[in-house]
Order: C-alpha cells, then sequence, then structure tokens
C-alpha cells in the first residue's frame, strides 16, 4: 500500500513538471498534460489507432516468442559446457552494448522492409538479456538437481523439460522482463524508420508533421503499456524469488 | 514370486528371470576398483579411490567411515553408476553397472528436492516419470508421506520447511521408487545431533521395511556403529579399505543400543583405525 | 612472492580462454569472407569483411566521413559527461533523503522498461534538429543507470568505513573525499562503463532515425543510396570503435574489482 502511495505521489511529480513544461515553451512544442490524456482517450477510439496498435502488437508478440525460445535454448546449450559460457560471455556483452541501430542497415538488405525485419529488429535487441539471464541460471544451478535426476534415471529431453527448466523459470523470468522492454524497442525504432504501418510508424509520421500532440499521445499509450507490463512482470519476479 | 516381508503396500519382490548371481548372496560387489581424476591445469593425475574390493550381501546394512577427502563419495558415484571407475568392476545383481542401474535409489548429501514443486509432487516425481499408474503412484506416496511423518504437509514447498523435513522428503522420494539399494552419502551432515538419532532411527525403520542394501556413508562414528551390521574403515586418500568391523547387533535395533558397552567398544575400534588417517589428513593441511 | 604466481596462474588461465575466443570470432569472420567472395550472399546484400576493412581504410584517409565521425564522437563525449556527472548528483541527492528515495525506486527500477527513444520527437520539436535533441535523449537514456550505481556504490560501503570516518574526526567533506568516493569508486566506475554504453547507443540511434549529421546519420544517408561500400566500412568502424572502448573499459572495471575483492 506504502509502495502505491509513493509511486502515485511520484506520478503526480512528474505530471507537475510535465505541466510547468508545458507552461514554459507553449502548447506548440510541448502538450499539456490534460489535452494529451484527452487526445488519447480520442484516439482510443478511432479505428486507425487500434490498426497501429495491433500491427505493432503482432511484431511484437512473433519477435517475443523467437527471442524467448532462442534465448532459453542458446543460453541452455552456452552454459551447460563450462569452457562455452566462459568464451561466449565477454562476445555477448560486446554485442549487448552495441550500437544494434547501425546494423539495421543489414537487417534491412536481408530482409526488407515489412514485418518480418520489425520482428528481426526486436529480436535483435531482447535475445541478448535473455540469452545471458538463463547461461547464467545454468552455471548457477545446483548440481544436486541434475544428480538426483540421473539417480531417477531420468532422459536427457525429460532432465530438460522437466528439471533444468522448471529450476531456472525465476532467472528467465528476471531476464524476459529485461528482454521484453528491449524487444518492445527495437519493434518500435524499427517501425519509426523502416515501416508504413504500426505505432513506431506513427510517431516518425507525427514528428514529420511537427504534430506534437499526435507524438505525445502515442508516447504516453506506449508509456503506460510498458510500465503495466514491467509491473506484471516484476511481480511475477518477486513471487518466484520467494521460492 | 517370493514377497519378503508382509508389508501389504511396500513388497520387495524378487523378479524372475533374472540370472543367478555369482555368489549366492553378494548384491552389489566391487573388484579392484579404482578412480583417478585430472587435476585442472597438469596433466596429472591425483589417485582418488581404490584400489577396492567390497562385496555387500543382500540386505545387509554397511557404513563407510573416514577421513575427509578419502573418496568416499567417489564410492559411492562408481556403486550408483554415477560415475565411471578409472579401472576394476562394479556389479549390481549379477550385471555389471552402466549408468544407473534400475533398483537403485540415492539420497544426497544437499538437499535435493525441488523447490517448484510441493511435497507431494516432489514425492510422487519419480514414479511419474518412470509412468507407473495413478493409482499405484499415491497408494505409495501417502504410504511414504505416513512413514516419514510428512502427512500434515502435503500441499508445502520445500522453501516452506526445515533442512531435516527437506531430507525426510529426499528419502520419501528415494523410497516409493522401492530400490532394492539405497545409497546416502552423508544424508544427516546438516542437522543437529538430535534430529540426527531421531533420522536414524527412522533409517532403520526403512531398511526393516523395505529389506533393502543399505550403504551409508557418514563422518560420524557413532552413527555408523549404532545403525549398521558391518563398518567400513577408510583411509586417507586415496582412499582404501583398511578395516571392516562386525557390530553383530540384532535386526530389530534402535538407537538405545548407544547404551550399551558393545556400543562403546565398536566406537573405540573405529575411532583407534580412523585416528590415524585423520591426522594423516590433518597434517597434510 | 605470492601475488606473483596468481598473477602469472590468471594470465594462464586468460590465455585459454581468450585464444577460443579469438578463434570463434575470426572463424566467424572468415566464413562470412567466404561466403560472400564465392557469391553464396549477394554483395548487394553483404560485402566481404576485407573489403569493408581496406575501403574503411581508404575512407579514413580520404577524410570524406571526418566531420560525420567527429561530430559523433563529440555528441558521445558531451553525453557521456553530462549523463555522469548529472547522474552522480542525482545519486547523492537521492541517496542523502531516505524518504525521496522510497518513493523513486519504483520509477528507478522500472525506467528501463519505457521505451525513451519516443522521446526524441518531442526534443527534437522543443529543441530543434541538431547536437542538442541527440545529446538530450543520450543523456535520458544513461543518466538513470548512472543514479543506480552510484545509489548502489553508496549502500556499500562498509559500516566500518563511516565509523573510522568518526573517529578520525574528519569533517563531512574530507570524509566524503578520502574515504567515500574511493570506496564507492568501483561501483561509480560501473555506472560510468554502462552510461558510456548507453550514450554511444543513444547517440547512434538518434542520428540515424533524424539528424543532419553523425555517423548514424552517415550509415541511413549511404543505405538510402545504395553506397553499400561505404556503408558497410562506417558500421565496422563503429563496431570497431565500441569494441576497443569497451575492452578498455572494462580493463579498468577488472583492476577495480580486483581491488575490491581483496
Amino acid at each position: 500500500m506504502r509502495r502505491f502511495v509513493d509511486s502515485l505521489l511520484v506520478a503526480l511529480v512528474i505530471v507537475a513538471c510535465w505541466q510547468c513544461l508545458n507552461w514554459a515553451v507553449g502548447n506548440n512544442s510541448l502538450s499539456s498534460p490534460w489535452s494529451t490524456v484527452v487526445a488519447l482517450v480520442q484516439m482510443l477510439g478511432t479505428a486507425a489507432f487500434w490498426g497501429n496498435v495491433g500491427e505493432t502488437a503482432r511484431a511484437l508478440a512473433y519477435a517475443l516468442v523467437i527471442a524467448l525460445a532462442g534465448g532459453v535454448a542458446l543460453g541452455v546449450l552456452l552454459g551447460a559446457n563450462r569452457m562455452s559460457g566462459v568464451v561466449a560471455e565477454p562476445i555477448l556483452l560486446n554485442l549487448y552494448s552495441l550500437p544494434k541501430v547501425t546494423l539495421y542497415p543489414l537487417v534491412l538488405l536481408v530482409f526488407g522492409l515489412g514485418l518480418s525485419a520489425k520482428v528481426a529488429f526486436g529480436v535483435m535487441h531482447g535475445l541478448i538479456p535473455i540469452l545471458m539471464f538463463t547461461m547464467n541460471a545454468i552455471r548457477e544451478m545446483r548440481p544436486v538437481y541434475l544428480r538426483a535426476s540421473k539417480t531417477m534415471r531420468l532422459s536427457f529431453a525429460r532432465t530438460i523439460v522437466y528439471v533444468v527448466l522448471p529450476a531456472i523459470f525465476p532467472e528467465v523470468v528476471s531476464g524476459l522482463r529485461l528482454g521484453f522492454s528491449l524487444t518492445l524497442l527495437g519493434v518500435l525504432i524499427g517501425e519509426m524508420f523502416a515501416s508504413q504501418r504500426g505505432l513506431g510508424y506513427l510517431l516518425t509520421s507525427a514528428m514529420n508533421l511537427g504534430d506534437i500532440r499526435t507524438i505525445m499521445t502515442v508516447a504516453l499509450f506506449l508509456t503506460v503499456f510498458a510500465l503495466s507490463c514491467n509491473g506484471l512482470l516484476m511481480m511475477a519476479d518477486r513471487r518466484l524469488k520467494h521460492r | 514370486m517370493k514377497t519378503r516381508n508382509s508389508h501389504p503396500t511396500l513388497q520387495v519382490v524378487e523378479s524372475p528371470g533374472q540370472p543367478a548371481p555369482k555368489s549366492p548372496e553378494a548384491h552389489v560387489e566391487l573388484a579392484g576398483v579404482t578412480r583417478y581424476f585430472a587435476k585442472n591445469d597438469s596433466k596429472e593425475l591425483l589417485h582418488a579411490l581404490g584400489p577396492i574390493d567390497l562385496t555387500l550381501t543382500r540386505g545387509e546394512f554397511f557404513s563407510v567411515v573416514g577421513p575427509s577427502g578419502c573418496g568416499k563419495s567417489t564410492l559411492l558415484d562408481a556403486i550408483a553408476g554415477l560415475s565411471k571407475p578409472s579401472s576394476g568392476t562394479v556389479t549390481f545383481e549379477g550385471q555389471p553397472v552402466n549408468g544407473v542401474p534400475d533398483g537403485v535409489g540415492v539420497v544426497f548429501q544437499e538437499d535435493a528436492s525441488f523447490p517448484w514443486l510441493n511435497l507431494r509432487d516432489n514425492i510422487s516425481f519419480g514414479l511419474r516419470m518412470a509412468g507407473v499408474d495413478g493409482a499405484e503412484i499415491w497408494r505409495r506416496v501417502d504410504y511414504a508421506m505416513g512413514f516419514m511423518g510428512l502427512n500434515d504437509f502435503a500441499n508445502a514447498h520445500p522453501s516452506q520447511l526445515s533442512g531435516g523435513m527437506r531430507q525426510r522428503v529426499c528419502i520419501a522420494r528415494t523410497l516409493v521408487l522401492q530400490p532394492r539399494l539405497i545409497l546416502l552419502d552423508e544424508p544427516f551432515g546438516a542437522l543437529d545431533q538430535q534430529t540426527r538419532l531421531l533420522m536414524g532411527d527412522e533409517l532403520l525403520r526403512l531398511w526393516r521395511e523395505t529389506s533393502a542394501t543399505v550403504l551409508l556413508i557418514t563422518h560420524a562414528l557413532d552413527e555408523a556403529a549404532m545403525l549398521s551390521d558391518r563398518v567400513g574403515v577408510m583411509s586417507a586418500r586415496p582412499g582404501l579399505f583398511i578395516d571392516i568391523v562386525e557390530t553383530g547387533w540384532e535386526r530389530s535395533r534402535d538407537s538405545r543400543v548407544v547404551s550399551t558397552p558393545r556400543f562403546g567398544e565398536i566406537n573405540a575400534r573405529l575411532w583407534e583405525k580412523l585416528r590415524v588417517e585423520s591426522l594423516k589428513v590433518m597434517g597434510a593441511h | 612472492m605470492r601475488v606473483g604466481i596468481l598473477i602469472r596462474t590468471w594470465e594462464f588461465e586468460v590465455k585459454a580462454e581468450s585464444l577460443i575466443r579469438i578463434a570463434v570470432v575470426a572463424g566467424f569472420i572468415v566464413l562470412i569472407e567466404l561466403l560472400c567472395r564465392s557469391g553464396i550472399i549477394p554483395s548487394s546484400v553483404l560485402i566481404p569483411p576485407s573489403a569493408m576493412f581496406t575501403h574503411g581504410i581508404d575512407l579514413l584517409r580520404s577524410g570524406k566521413f571526418d566531420h560525420d565521425i567527429v561530430t559523433s564522437l563529440v555528441n558521445i563525449v558531451a553525453a557521456s559527461i553530462v549523463s555522469v556527472l548529472l547522474g552522480f548528483v542525482l545519486g547523492l541527492g537521492i541517496h542523502a533523503l531516505p524518504s525521496v528515495r522510497r518513493s523513486i525506486e519504483p520509477l528507478l527500477s522500472s525506467y528501463y522498461a519505457i521505451p525513451t527513444f519516443i522521446f526524441y520527437p518531442v526534443f527534437i520539436v522543443i529543441l530543434g534538429i541538431g547536437s542538442l535533441p541527440i545529446i538530450a535523449i543520450a543523456v535520458m537514456l544513461s543518466v538513470v543507470t548512472m543514479i543506480t550505481a552510484t545509489l548502489n556504490g553508496l549502500d556499500r560501503i562498509p559500516r566500518a568505513l563511516h565509523k573510522s570516518a568518526q573517529v578520525m574526526r574528519l569533517s563531512r567533506w574530507r570524509s566524503a573525499i578520502y574515504i567515500k568516493l574511493p570506496a564507492t569508486l568501483p561501483y561509480l566506475f560501473t555506472g560510468v562503463k554502462l552510461s558510456v554504453a548507453y550514450a554511444f547507443i543513444g547517440v547512434a540511434a538518434s542520428e540515424f532515425i533524424l539528424s543532419g549529421s553523425g555517423i548514424g546519420y552517415a550509415i541511413g544517408y549511404a543505405y538510402n543510396n545504395f553506397q553499400n561500400d561505404d556503408m558497410y566500412s562506417l558500421m565496422l568502424f563503429v563496431l570497431v570503435l565500441v569494441t576497443l572502448v569497451n575492452s578498455v573499459l572494462n580493463r579498468i572495471d577488472q583492476r577495480f574489482q580486483a581491488r575490491r575483492r581483496r
């Protein structure tokens, strides 16, 4: 309860700063909080908006599934062998801090414009944290679980499905929390310059028209969406830590 | 099929069609077993164990004591089929051991209960994986939980239980699989003394009920002396059996044997051999 | 004597994994080279790494992109400095006011959930096109990681050090400079490392999306004009630059960590 009140206070402070900024620079540079909310409510009523949302959501869903499946699979593989984990880690860290935007042209050349490129961008951003969290989880997993499953004569596949995956599940959720945000970011940036549809595209076209109201409305929508998803994952994360 | 005890649910049954073991009573046989480990950076090999020659008769309770690092756990790994010895043979029920054989249960030193499952699911895990029929699973699980005193905690998760309870869960999980050979690697190491003594009694109860062969690894001499039919004393690394003490206890024993004079004698004899070996290990540090 | 042996052993261990790593990376590059040269990967999609490299050297020599490179580097350095200083000061302030910290904490831990890039257009509208919105968004991206690192570092100063400062009757300033700062330095440096990485990302992405100059812009321009060789050489340049900067920062970070562990 306390936490909720604190967050509310912070939100109010942010809104207050926003309002002050609006008074300082004027409506043409920054919409006021109230007008943004009004515009958002209006927008939520239009089919066009939801069309764009659906577009982004589709790309996000595909990208998440691939990033999650790929990240966990590769993480398990790389983490299983001590040497491979040690060798891979700096390479992965380097790739993680690389401005992936500089690789976008390559992705576009391979995938062309459209959905697959967006999904590729999303995966590019989200795969590595999920991979690294999974890899770490495997390395830190208690070896006694593997010995116990050997004693119970479990096949390799069953050991992975019934012992390893449940054991690393909390860390995978932590990785997913970070991976989710990054995948969303990747998909949005992809839409911002390589798509004719989606929320990212809405942003760029509004930017080109100088339509600050739309920019802020979409930004508000995305912020609320991202924070809610993050909040849900954080709750799941906390629940699992109690294990 | 011959049943070995009269308990309705837990019956140890001799399966037909098994080739006759080499010696009539031998359940586990080790011949010339050694284990070498490669040291981290160098090509040198560390001689960890052996050569070991040991025969366990069916239904006996055998303990292994020895100083730290002598290779007790390595021995258990070899018998259980968790690792291959560098040389020598391990035979279980007349068959050479290759991987973990059917009918062997292991309880580890660390808590191996799965934190993501509740007690019931933990205990039934092995049975579910083996594809045992549903009704049979729950019959065995209910019996095991009753036997180990876990009935009140069926839906609890291991993280909510004490260390002793968690080890009981691990033992129950092994028990429901009806192993004919039970290997325990210092299972009560993390528990306090009183709990250990009581768990020792439970272990004896278990042994009598299942008529399994039990191999217990422990560093506590009194535990070994109290529980076993025979106690093997291992030397410092590389581990070799330097003495095997027969306790001569009755099958119906419990922890009260600690008050008999014979217990004191056995303890003294074990310590006499073990003290020298332990000093060797201390000196090396 | 013992330290010497430790370092030698450490060096030996590092050698084995580094060799494998170098082999893996080199093998990958060779594979791409072969795939490109043999035509399996068409040159319209990807040019061979060797061509990227040689063309890159030519570009550097000719100075064709010097202006863009300088612009980007200036932006990155500016963004890094601003976010490190700002993050440090904010972190200090938040740490000193526990009630504020409690309220802000959920925001800080959820901050990176928000795709901060969506505010780039806002900055452009307010600040116009140029270096300012780029630096602004890059700072927005990296400042929070510095704040978190500062908070973390200040948290971790062992009680014993606080007490030592008191026993030595140091003034608040002196205890801050001579005791707290050195103790926090390893954690602060991790924050610097991450801030620099995020500044890179922020600047590059902004330039790519909308800008008039900079490496990101140059790559986008080359892409739009089908100048694959320029484009890939620039991409290689960024890759090499980021790797170099990261390794240097990592080395320094490891030195700090080692100091801490002892």
